[in-house]
């Protein structure tokens, strides 16, 4: 029997980048407001000090910072008609666990999306025609558009202190930054990080081709900064242990280094960590949610009553709580019906390695940070006439050499023995002078009527509720979109002079076992129209409106970016519309 | 406003509640005002609240002294275990003549030889203050020292040498400015009480005011500001310090912390600078410099600097303003006592964290990583290098603080 403890005005789900975000702006407007977190509390010294986090087999290889799939996993299958088995140890995607969530172990890459990429249907049916677009491709407008997101967009780049060159100060383009990006209001709050030899040489070879590199927007620090609520960052150090990891430099913007010191003070804000919520309560009518029960480490259950719940867990489970919870009705791929599920995405990524003259280029590739890099961005989004090449979606692409660890990164070229003594020399002669982005090319996927989460018949966690089932494989469109992408990409490390240049191309069926990003997208999308999504425009639940679902979750489909600087904005846009809307008159914010 | 309004409330009925002895003033709100500014100033709070606790001075913090553990009495209105039943002139005995409610002498852990230059209308205002505060029964046996300094009449021999009564009195050739700063660090903000150092009897050794002493395993640096390690710090400087418990040079940590966080960080900027400019006026010696230490352990330090700490305080060991503090600028490396720099090494430190700078960075720990040997080239290198030629240090003394950490006995 669960214990019931005192109302608070707010229960938020998960306390990461949006949950942290929620909330601080929460807290702010006077609410009383606590966060339940699954995970152990997360702080610098204490869980990822600078004298011990570069261990890349803790770290990297046994995912220290990770959830553990023995606590929860996931199913997996690639077609409908086959049966999905447990994921037992994490691959294609790094789910996150604890205070700071995966805040904590990004690289830090934060980008905006385009324009059209919000109101992606109308845009591609306008310039191409629907017929253009494969039949089970579930793509839809956002109900948001960039304009509305730009502040918000605006406000987590100075929470973040984010590195960058703009390439479009409210309409006027600048030399050196990203043209195909929106307008934006005024510039980065830091300049650029320095990029290494191997960066710079990659932007040289970009611009011979005739595209316009520009320098990625890092939310590792290029100068010490304070940000907004007071809160500071110190300097990057280029060490290059940043994805997978904590920064033990408070250098990389996390929820710990720009919200949480500031949201601790607030005596109207309280926590728990290690406590696992198992489902959102609602009350008899199904459309008030009343609150939340969580289990603590020893098994104990709670009921925590509230207000306003807002759901800020990863993705996926965003997705599987509202099942579990009976919120909204769950996607039928087959009778395509219901909201729950659908239009579930990931990420199309591939990379290509380049070996260079070891006697004319030394790279130093540990000199890295998890978000440098030289980019472009012609290929991304609809920045591109896909007229002529039979599929839509894109990707930036960039020389984006996250690290030179000694495990993950010793890159040697095709043939060479995996072990012994050839493949010792191969690694010594290639380390400073091969190249190897940590994305290289970051394609959109976008979503499709087989492309789903539900909840598995079989394999139940370890409360006994169903875990979720990921349904997904590559279509055509990726496959194509990618080669292309890949193939642009490999031209620019010829025009820079490698030897060889190994291209791998993404391919289907979809891998669970391959690290790709941590970007799963959708499940619980937002949108216009309630039978094709589960939130309106402003994150809110449109079945149980004292409910909102923050997070990539909310994504239609996914773009050619990282994510993380649009589930920001995203959830600044949200607590903007709890605050001057929602508050004012709690119910349903748009006349369905 | 909704929980002010109650505060107040509370406040009020508190007050009307109990008889102070002080007139019919007892509700008079800018007294009590004042009092609740000046507790903070004095920071009672610190010795007379158990930390993390809801009921705030009703004693029962130990304290460790040189000479033994004393444990801190309930100073709220409760009648029985408090300071409910007690007349202005006890309390005021108490607070500025080191006198308990028999007349029996105080232990100098209350440092009445600061409060002293306090005026009795300012003990007043605390009083006021004090009787607002929720009484809570909690009865406390202060005294737990050892025979025979646990016989308070030998505190006679040591207020004979060491206690010198009498209220601050302004110099006129200074500033108003200076004289509030004065009276603040000498009065109610006791520096000395830790930054002073002492005799083998534990007083103030009057020549050497502000000049740095060691106490609960951590170094109370030189704070005279003049000429001593803190030279290079300015009016601004300090004040930001006391005020955000960081600055561009250095970052509060131990005990200092405390004192940031629940004194310093809620005083008005006007006293913390006033309180700086003192601090700037008052002369001290220059560092004590010693012999070059050997080539090879300097050349050790620098390689594990290099490796394990230039990626916070830098290559050149000046930092990062607010963040991580400028080793060339902070007064605890230069201190010929190397406690602190051995203390925050093996164990790390933890910044104070306040409204001005929520940050509160903190420094991992190496003791685990790093054995005597590295840890003494670190430190003498550290002190060497930026610390102005400060003592080096031995595996010895590394040792030393290692023992004293792990018994606790700091």
């Amino acid at each position: 029997m669960a214990r019931k403890l005192p109302a608070k005005d707010v229960v938020i789900v998960g306390l990461g980048w949006t949950g942290s975000i929620m909330a601080y702006e929460l807290a702010e407007a006077g609410l009383d407001v606590v966060a339940i977190e699954r995970g152990p509390w997360r702080n610098t010294t204490t869980d990822y000090p600078s004298n011990y986090i570069a261990d890349e087999l803790r770290y990297r290889i046994r995912h220290e910072l990770f959830l553990r799939p023995e606590q929860t996993t996931f199913t997996f299958r690639n077609k409908m008609a086959q049966t999905a088995l447990p994921i037992r140890s994490w691959g294609a995607f790094m789910p996150p666990n604890g205070v700071g969530g995966g805040g904590v172990h990004w690289n830090a890459e934060t980008w905006r999306f385009l324009p059209s990429d919000f109101v992606l249907r109308t845009h591609l049916t306008e310039r191409y025609g629907a017929s253009f677009l494969p039949d089970d491709m579930t793509i839809q407008d956002w109900g948001v558009t960039y304009d509305e997101l730009e502040p918000h967009y605006d406000r987590f780049e100075y929470l973040c202190g984010t590195s960058g060159q703009a390439g479009n100060v409210k309409g006027e383009i600048i030399e050196g930054g990203n043209p195909f990006e929106g307008p934006r209001s005024r510039p980065y709050p830091n300049p650029p990080q320095d990029q290494p030899f191997g960066h710079t040489l990659f932007a040289k070879g970009a611009r011979e081709l005739g595209y316009k590199p520009f320098p990625q927007p890092s939310g590792n620090m290029s100068r010490a900064y304070q940000n907004p609520l007071g809160v500071r960052l110190g300097p990057c150090t280029y060490c290059g242990f940043c994805e997978w990891f904590g920064c033990g430099n408070y250098s990389k913007a996390t929820p710990q280094t720009t919200i949480l010191p500031a949201l601790l003070r607030k005596p109207n804000f309280s926590a728990r960590d290690n406590s696992e919520v198992t489902r959102i309560n609602v009350d008899a009518s199904g459309k008030r949610a009343t609150g939340v029960s969580f289990v603590d480490t020893e098994g104990n259950e709670w009921e925590q009553p509230a207000d306003l719940v807002i759901l800020s867990a990863y993705t996926i489970f965003n997705v599987q709580l509202l099942l579990l919870s009976g919120i909204g009705k769950p996607y039928d791929p087959t009778a395509n019906s219901g909201v729950i599920g659908r239009n579930f995405t990931h990420q199309t990524i591939s990379d290509v390695t380049s070996f260079f003259d070891p006697d004319k280029f030394i790279f130093n590739p540990f000199i890295a940070s998890g978000a440098i890099g030289m980019c472009i961005d012609e290929f991304n989004g609809d920045n591109f006439d896909h007229g002529p090449h039979g599929f839509v979606g894109g990707g930036y692409m960039g020389q984006v050499q996250t690290n030179g660890r000694p495990i993950e990164t010793t890159p040697v070229p095709p043939g060479t023995p995996r072990w012994g003594a050839q493949w010792k020399k191969a690694v010594k002669e290639n380390y400073q002078s091969a190249m190897k982005p940590g994305t290289g090319v970051h394609g959109s996927m976008y979503s499709y009527r087989d492309v789903y989460v539900d909840l598995d018949p079989t394999y139940k966690d370890r409360f006994g509720r169903p875990l979720a089932r990921i349904t997904m494989d590559f279509h055509d469109n990726e496959i194509k979109q990618n080669a292309f992408l890949t193939d642009k990409f490999a031209e620019i490390f010829h025009a820079m002079g490698a030897k060889q240049i190994v291209k791998q191309y993404r391919k289907a069926p979809y891998d669970v076992t391959k690290y790709q990003t941590t970007h799963l997208c959708g499940g619980a999308i937002m949108g216009t129209d309630q039978n094709t999504s589960a939130l309106n425009r402003y994150l809110q639940s449109w079945d149980v409106p004292n409910l909102f679902v923050t997070g990539a979750s909310a994504f239609p489909q996914n773009a050619g970016y990282n994510p993380t600087g649009t589930v920001a904005a995203l959830a600044y846009w949200a607590a903007d519309a709890i605050r001057t809307k929602y508050l004012r008159n709690p119910g349903q914010l748009i006349n369905a | 406003m909704r929980n002010a309004s109650i505060i107040i409330a509370a406040l009020i009925a508190a007050g009307a509640g109990i008889e102070t002895g002080f007139g019919a003033s007892s509700q008079d709100f800018a007294r009590i005002e004042r009092g609740r500014y000046l507790a903070t100033a004095a920071d009672c709070g610190s010795c007379h609240t158990m930390p993390g606790s809801d009921h705030p001075f009703s004693g029962g913090r130990s304290i460790e002294t040189p000479f033994g553990k004393l444990v801190s009495p309930n100073i709220t209105p409760d009648r029985e275990t408090g300071i409910g039943d007690w007349t202005d002139d006890q309390f005021d005995a108490a607070v500025r003549q080191g006198r308990g409610r028999s007349g029996a002498h105080l232990y100098p852990a209350m440092p009445f030889p600061y409060y002293t230059r306090m005026s009795r209308n300012d003990v007043e205002a605390i009083r006021a203050y004090l009787n607002t505060i929720e009484p809570v029964h909690n009865a406390v046996r202060s005294n737990q020292l050892p025979f025979p300094i646990n016989i308070r009449s030998a505190m006679t021999v040591w207020d004979a040498l060491y206690f010198k009564p009498g209220e601050y009195h302004p110099d006129s050739s200074k500033s108003a400015q200076w004289n509030r700063g004065a009276y603040l660090v000498q009065g109610p903000g006791h520096c000395g009480a830790c930054h002073t150092t002492k005799s083998w009897l534990g007083g103030d050794k009057q020549t050497d005011a502000l000049r740095g002493d060691t106490l609960q395993g951590w170094v109370a640096p030189d704070i005279t500001s003049g000429q001593g390690a803190l030279g290079g710090w300015s009016v601004d400087d300090i004040t930001a310090y006391l005020k955000s418990g960081h600055n561009r040079n250095a970052a509060a940590t131990g005990l200092m912390a405390e004192v940031v966080d629940l004194s310093t960080s809620k005083m008005k900027d006007d006293d913390l600078k006033a309180m700086a400019v003192y601090l700037k006026d008052v002369s001290g010696q220059a560092p004590q410099t010693a012999k070059s230490p050997e080539k090879n352990v300097l050349v050790a330090g620098k390689a594990i600097y290099q490796d394990l700490c230039s990626s916070c305080h830098a290559s050149d060991g000046k930092g990062v303003p607010n963040m991580f503090p400028n080793l060339r600028e902070t007064a605890t490396v230069p201190a010929t006592d190397p406690t602190t720099v051995l203390r925050v090494i093996l164990q790390g430190a933890q910044s104070v964290a306040t409204d001005q700078e929520p940050t509160g960075p903190a420094m991992p720990a190496f003791g685990w990583q790093l054995d005597n040997a590295q840890i003494a080239a670190l430190a003498t290198y550290v002190r060497t290098e930026f610390g102005k030629n400060a003592p080096s240090v031995s595996e010895a003394d590394v040792q030393k603080a290692r023992s004293k950490l792990a018994a606790g006995t700091n």
